[in-house]
């Protein structure tokens, strides 16, 4: 059996959520997310490149409920990603680093991705529903 | 010298030691991963932005006027930077992703390439979708 005397790495189980873990995990998952999404962006130029007819499937799809959740939910995605990059690049300069600030600031990325997100389907629902 | 295994033995090295240590660590490349993924970072906050505001002007046009703007010098330009930034960036932070939790090797080399052949294909037809447009074709 293994040294047990040596200091072990804690598993993930036995950290109480802070904001910080909820933060830097979701940046990694809308990552992934929005990756997957390039290919809608492709399909969307593809579709204006090949006719009206598929351009107008194009639109239909992301106007259906299924086609409207997604859209949400990359634009969420998309916001989160946009917020927590900008306040990573913040941190690369070496700025931000007391507790207080990276708390704050992580709050702020949460925040700021979702009050976009609303401002944005407000704008989409209102200018008389999505494409 | 742990970079050179348990077995590293200068005495029984015939290259000169300090030819040795010019060539250990990052062999000059070492945070071009990092670097790289932070520049297209900068250049997607604000391609980004340009693309969420664009698609939001073009919510109900319709072919024709679709088509129109994207053949906008201006917005074909940024498209095709948009793209690009974005295809290099995810292929970067994917990579990541997969050698932090890919544990089987065969399985972990077949996923980064297969996901940069996806992200250049997916590039290449884009910039290929974007040109057609432009120039009308």
């Amino acid at each position: 059996m293994a040294d047990t005397q040596r200091p072990l790495s804690p598993h993930m189980g036995i950290y109480k959520w802070q904001v910080q873990m909820v933060t830097s995990i979701v940046h990694r998952a809308t990552g992934i997310a929005l990756s997957v999404g390039t290919l809608l962006v492709l399909w969307g130029v593809f579709s204006l490149a090949s006719g009206e007819d598929s351009y107008n499937q194009f639109k239909t799809c992301l106007g259906s409920p299924i086609g409207m959740i997604l859209m949400i939910g990359w634009s969420w995605a998309l916001f989160f990603h946009l917020c927590n990059g900008i306040r990573h690049l913040i941190q690369d300069g070496g700025m931000g680093y007391a507790i207080p600030q990276f708390v704050r600031s992580s709050w702020l990325s949460i925040i700021g991705s979702v009050v976009l997100t609303i401002i944005v389907w407000a704008y989409v629902l209102t200018a008389g529903g999505a494409a | 010298m742990s970079a050179n295994g348990p077995q590293y033995d200068v005495r029984k090295q015939l290259r000169n030691p300090l030819k040795r240590a010019r060539g250990l660590g990052s062999a000059q490349s070492g945070v071009g991963h990092w670097w790289t993924q932070r520049v297209t970072a900068a250049a997607l906050v604000f391609l980004g932005i340009w693309f969420v505001v664009t698609v939001l002007g073009a919510l109900h046009a319709d072919y024709a006027t679709a088509r129109t703007m994207i053949a906008k010098p201006w917005n074909a330009l940024l498209l095709v930077a948009f793209v690009l930034a974005m295809c290099w960036h995810a292929v970067l932070g994917l990579q990541v992703v997969i050698e932090d939790y890919v544990h089987t090797r065969w399985v972990e080399v077949s996923l980064l390439v297969l996901v940069k052949f996806i992200a250049v294909l997916g590039t290449l037809a884009t910039l290929m979708a974007v040109l057609r447009v432009a120039l009308g074709a």
